[in-house]
C-alpha cells in the first residue's frame, strides 16, 4: 500500500465557541474515491473547507504528498493541486468556459492573451474527461448545472489537481447527468487523482467509493473500506442517536379537522404532479434531499413562483394564488429558509419587521397589531433591548421568532415553514416546535419543509418525501430515518407511485 | 468509454445585445430618414452625415471610457469636470504656440490620469461606492474650476484647431480618432489579462478573489482609462472651440449622457457584461436622434423627452431579456392532453 496523498490528523474547529469538528482524521489514497458521509451538521462541509483553505483549523495537521501544508487561501490549495468543487460554483456566468478555467492565469503570446490557445487547451482538457459537447467559447450562463459542474472539474484538472473534493456533486443533477459525472470520476481515478466525495445518496457511496469516513456531530464514527459496511450498518452509524425528547406531543387531544389546503395536479417548472392535503390542526412534514423541490413546493403554494397547472383549494373554496400578496390575503404564511435575505429587513427595527406584512397587505390593521405586537413577542420569549432595536443585532433564534411574529400577526390559516430551525440554538428550537404545535391545536394547517430528519419525524403527523420535483412517497408518522432516506434517494418506489 | 451519449441540451437562441443595438440603430435611421424626407430634406446628404459623425466623436470618447468603468461595476460622474479642466490646461499650456502642442496634450492627459487614479483608489482602497467617490472627486475639480476661471481661457494654435475642423470626405478626423481609440480599448479588453480581469471583477469580486486575482487593479486601471478618455474629449473640444472652457464639460451633460449611451449599448450597469461596439452603437443612436430632431425642427423640450423614452425603453427591453431564470425541470405551461 502506497503512502496516502492526503492525510489529515486530529482536525478540530469551533465557531463562536461551538465545536463543529472534533479530532477528526482522514486518509486519501491516490486513484481512489473516498466518501465523506454524515447527516446535516455532522461537520462534512467544515472539514472540506478547512482542507480547501477556506477556513483555518484550530488544531490538527494536514500532510499533502508527505509534506505538511497550511493553506490560508483557496488559491494556494488549488495551485498545490488540491481543488474543490463547491455546491455553489465559483464561475462567472457572463464569461466563456475557457475564460473561466484560465481566469487569473490566461496564457499569453507576445504579451496578449492567447484566446485561441486558451480555447484549444480547454477543449483538450475537456477531451481528457471524455467531454465533446461543451464548447470552450460558450458562455457559462448558457450551460446546464451539470455542464457547469464539469467546467469546475475541468478547472481543477487544469491546475493538475491530485486531490479533488466534491461537495454533494449530484444534489442538483438528473439521473443521466449523474451517470456522466460518475464516468468522469472514473477517468479521474484512472489518472491517479484522489477524490473526496461528500454525498447524501448512500447508493452512490456504495457504487462509487472505495473507502469511506462517517462523521456525526463533528466527530469521527468510522473509517474504512466501503466493502466492510452494509447499507443498514451505514445508516445506523450516521443516525445513531435517539430522537430527542424535545418535541411536543403529536396531535394528542386535538382532533384533525377538515382539509384546509388541498392541491391536486399542481405543477410549474420546478415541481410537478403535486397532490396533497393539509387538514386543520395537522403538521405535515416534507422531507427530501437538496434540490428535490421542497422549497420550490413551498414557493409554489405561496404564489412566489406560482403553480402553472393544477388546482388549489382553501377551506373548500378554489383559489388562484398568482402572487405572494394574493396568498397572504388568503391567509397563507411562508417562513422562508433564508431568514436574513428573505425573512427580515436586517437594518430595520424589531417593530418595523413585525409590522412588515401587516403594513403592506392589511394596512388598516396596523394600529391594532402595533398594540398587540409586544404581547406576541414576549409570549414567544423574544429577548431584545427595545422595539426599535435593529434585528441584525439579535441572535438567530430571536430573529426567527421575529419572523414568526410577523406572520402570526396576519392570523394565517395555513403556515408554510421552510427549514424553521436552521441555525438557531436548541432553546429557540424547542420554542419554535411548541409554537408550531400550539398553532396546529388552534386549527392552523402547517406544512414544514426540513432537512433535519429527527425534526421531520418528531414533529410531523404525516410525512411527504420529495424526489426529483415530485412527491415520491407519503409515510406514516414515526417512520424511521432509513425509510425516509430510502424514499428520498429514490431507492424504493414510493407508495404514491404504486397507488397511481 | 470513448463515446459519451449525452443529448445536447436545448439552448435558448439569444441574440447578442450588440446585434440588437445595431438593429435598433438601423430602425432609428430608417424612421429618421423618412421623417427628414417629409420636411423636404435629405437625411443622407454629406452635410447631415458629417453632422452625425461629428456629434458622435466627443460623446464616443467619453462613453468608451465610461464603458470600461461600468464593466468593473463602478461608475464615473467626474468626467464633465475632467473634460473642462483638461481643455483649459491644454489651451493655457499651448498659448497659441504650435511648439507647445505636445506639451499641452501631455499635461492635460497627465492631469486626467491623476484624477482617474484618485477615483480608482477611493473606490478600491477606501471602499467608497463609485457613484459617491467620483461625484466627490468631480466636485473637487469643479470647485477648482469655479474659483479659478470666470470664462474661457488660453488659446490653441490653428494647427491644433485643424484636428477638430477637417475630415476625409464626410468623415471628420475627430471621429476617426474616436473610432481608432475605441478599437484600441476593444482590443485591450479582449486581448490583455487586465482586460479580462475587468470583466471578471465586474462579474463577481468574490469569484475573482477566489481565483487569485488582485481585484483592485482592474478597477483602478479602468478609472484611469475612463479619465484619460475624458481628457481626450476635452482636448478635442478645445480644438473645436479654439480656447479652453470651464463649462464645456458640464454643459454637454457628458456624465449622464455617456452612462446612458453605455447602457443603451447593452452593457450591464452592474458590470461584467457589455461591449465597446455596443456603446458606439448607443452613441450613434443618440447622434442620429439629435440630427433628425434638429432637421425637422423638433420642439427642443420634446427632444429630451424622446431621448428619455429611448433610454428607458432600451433598458426595459434588456432587463426583460437578460433575466436568467432558474432552470426548470418541468414544462411551465399547462400540459395539453
Amino acid at each position: 500500500m502506497t503512502a496516502p496523498i492526503l492525510e489529515a490528523r486530529g482536525m478540530s474547529k469551533s465557531f463562536y465557541g461551538v465545536e463543529v469538528l472534533r479530532d477528526v482524521s482522514l486518509e486519501l489514497a491516490a486513484g481512489s474515491v473516498h466518501a465523506l458521509v454524515g447527516e446535516n451538521g455532522a461537520g462534512k462541509s467544515t472539514l472540506m473547507k478547512i482542507l480547501a483553505g477556506v477556513y483555518q483549523r484550530d488544531a490538527g495537521q494536514v500532510l499533502f504528498d508527505g509534506a505538511e501544508v497550511d493553506f490560508t487561501h483557496p488559491i494556494q490549495a488549488m495551485r498545490a493541486g488540491l481543488a474543490t468543487v463547491f455546491q455553489e460554483f465559483n464561475l462567472l456566468p457572463e464569461r466563456t468556459v475557457a475564460e473561466n478555467i484560465f481566469l487569473g492565469r490566461e496564457p499569453r503570446r507576445a504579451g496578449f492573451v492567447d484566446t485561441r490557445g486558451m480555447a484549444n487547451a480547454t477543449a483538450s482538457l475537456l477531451g481528457e474527461l471524455g467531454i465533446d459537447f461543451i464548447d470552450s467559447n460558450a458562455r457559462v450562463a448558457s450551460l446546464s448545472v451539470a455542464e457547469q459542474q464539469i467546467v469546475e472539474i475541468t478547472k481543477a484538472l487544469s491546475f493538475d489537481a491530485r486531490v479533488i473534493q466534491m461537495d454533494e456533486p449530484t444534489a442538483a443533477l438528473a439521473d443521466h447527468e449523474v451517470e456522466l459525472l460518475h464516468s468522469i470520476i472514473g477517468r479521474l481515478k484512472a489518472r491517479g487523482v484522489a477524490i473526496l466525495y461528500v454525498s447524501h445518496r448512500l447508493k452512490e457511496v456504495f457504487d462509487l467509493c472505495d473507502t469511506l469516513t462517517v462523521l456525526k456531530d463533528g466527530a469521527l464514527v468510522w473509517s474504512g473500506p466501503t466493502s466492510e459496511v452494509t447499507h443498514d450498518s451505514l445508516v445506523r452509524m450516521m443516525v445513531g442517536r435517539a430522537i430527542s425528547t424535545y418535541f411536543p406531543p403529536a396531535l394528542g387531544t386535538t382532533t384533525v379537522g377538515d382539509a384546509r389546503l388541498t392541491i391536486s395536479g399542481g405543477g410549474n417548472g420546478y415541481v410537478d404532479g403535486i397532490d396533497l392535503e393539509v387538514r386543520a390542526g395537522e403538521i405535515v412534514g416534507v422531507a427530501g434531499l437538496q434540490g428535490a423541490g421542497r422549497t420550490e413546493l413551498a414557493e409554489a403554494i405561496f404564489g412566489a413562483v406560482p403553480f402553472t397547472r393544477g388546482t388549489v383549494t382553501l377551506d373548500g373554496r378554489p383559489v388562484r394564488l398568482r402572487s405572494a400578496r394574493r396568498a397572504v390575503k388568503e391567509g397563507i404564511a411562508l417562513i422562508t429558509e433564508d431568514r436574513k435575505a428573505q425573512g427580515l429587513a436586517l437594518q430595520q427595527s424589531v417593530i418595523d419587521n413585525t409590522l412588515l406584512v401587516i403594513r403592506g397587505v392589511f394596512a388598516s390593521r396596523t394600529r391594532t397589531v402595533r398594540r398587540e405586537a409586544p404581547g406576541i413577542l414576549s409570549s414567544l420569549e423574544v429577548s431584545f433591548r427595545g422595539l426599535d432595536q435593529e434585528v441584525q443585532f439579535l441572535s438567530g433564534g430571536n430573529q426567527q421568532k421575529v419572523v414568526l411574529t410577523k406572520w402570526l400577526a396576519t392570523k394565517p390559516r395555513v403556515v408554510l415553514l421552510d427549514e424553521p430551525t436552521r441555525g438557531i440554538d436548541v432553546g429557540a428550537k424547542v420554542a419554535v416546535y411548541q409554537l408550531m404545535r400550539e398553532l396546529a391545536n388552534q386549527g392552523v394547517a402547517i406544512l414544514m419543509v426540513s432537512s433535519e430528519l429527527p425534526e421531520i419525524i418528531g414533529m410531523s403527523d404525516r410525512i411527504l418525501v420529495m424526489h426529483g420535483g415530485r412527491i415520491a412517497a407519503e409515510l406514516e408518522p414515526g417512520s424511521s430515518e432509513e425509510a425516509i432516506l430510502a424514499a428520498a434517494t429514490g431507492t424504493i418506489a414510493g407508495s404514491r407511485e404504486d397507488a397511481a | 468509454m470513448t463515446t459519451t451519449t449525452t443529448t445536447r441540451p436545448r439552448r435558448r437562441v439569444r441574440l447578442d445585445s450588440t446585434v440588437i443595438v445595431y438593429i435598433a440603430l438601423v430602425v432609428v435611421i430608417v424612421i429618421g430618414a423618412i421623417l427628414v424626407n417629409t420636411v423636404g430634406r435629405n437625411f443622407f446628404s454629406l452635410g447631415s452625415i458629417r453632422d452625425i459623425l461629428t456629434g458622435m466623436s466627443v460623446l464616443g470618447l467619453v462613453a468608451v471610457g465610461q464603458t470600461v468603468v461600468i464593466l468593473t461595476g463602478s461608475l464615473d460622474l467626474s468626467v464633465p469636470y475632467v473634460i473642462s479642466l483638461s481643455s483649459l490646461i491644454a489651451a493655457e499650456t499651448m498659448r497659441g504656440n504650435p511648439n507647445n502642442i505636445a506639451q499641452g496634450v501631455l499635461f492635460a492627459l497627465a492631469f486626467a490620469a491623476v484624477v482617474g487614479l484618485a477615483n480608482g483608489l477611493v473606490v478600491t482602497k477606501l471602499k467608497v461606492n463609485g457613484f459617491i467617490a467620483t461625484l466627490g472627486v468631480g466636485l473637487i475639480v469643479k470647485g477648482y474650476l469655479d474659483t479659478n476661471y470666470q470664462g474661457s481661457a488660453g488659446s490653441v494654435p490653428a494647427e491644433f484647431q485643424f484636428i477638430g475642423a477637417t475630415g476625409i470626405g464626410p468623415v471628420p478626423i475627430s471621429t476617426i480618432i474616436m473610432l481608432a481609440l475605441a478599437t484600441v480599448v476593444f482590443l485591450f479588453l479582449k486581448k490583455t489579462r487586465t482586460g479580462h480581469h475587468i470583466y471578471a471583477v465586474g462579474g463577481s469580486v468574490e469569484v475573482s478573489r477566489l481565483s487569485g486575482l488582485r481585484t483592485a487593479r482592474p478597477v483602478i486601471f479602468a478609472h484611469v482609462i475612463c479619465s484619460v478618455m475624458a481628457g481626450l474629449a476635452g482636448l478635442l473640444l478645445a480644438s473645436r472651440l479654439g480656447v479652453g472652457s470651464p463649462t464645456v464639460g458640464s454643459q454637454g451633460g457628458y456624465d449622464l449622457l455617456s452612462i446612458a449611451a453605455v447602457v443603451l449599448g447593452g452593457t450591464l450597469l452592474g458590470g461584467g457584461r457589455g461591449s465597446i461596439w455596443g456603446t458606439i452603437g448607443g452613441v450613434a443612436i443618440f447622434a442620429v436622434l439629435d440630427s433628425v430632431m434638429s432637421a425637422i425642427q423638433f420642439n427642443p423640450f420634446l427632444k429630451d423627452v424622446v431621448r428619455g423614452v429611448v433610454i428607458v425603453a432600451a433598458v426595459a427591453i434588456y432587463t426583460g431579456r437578460g433575466l436568467e431564470r432558474r432552470r426548470t425541470r418541468f414544462a411551465t405551461k399547462e400540459v395539453k392532453r
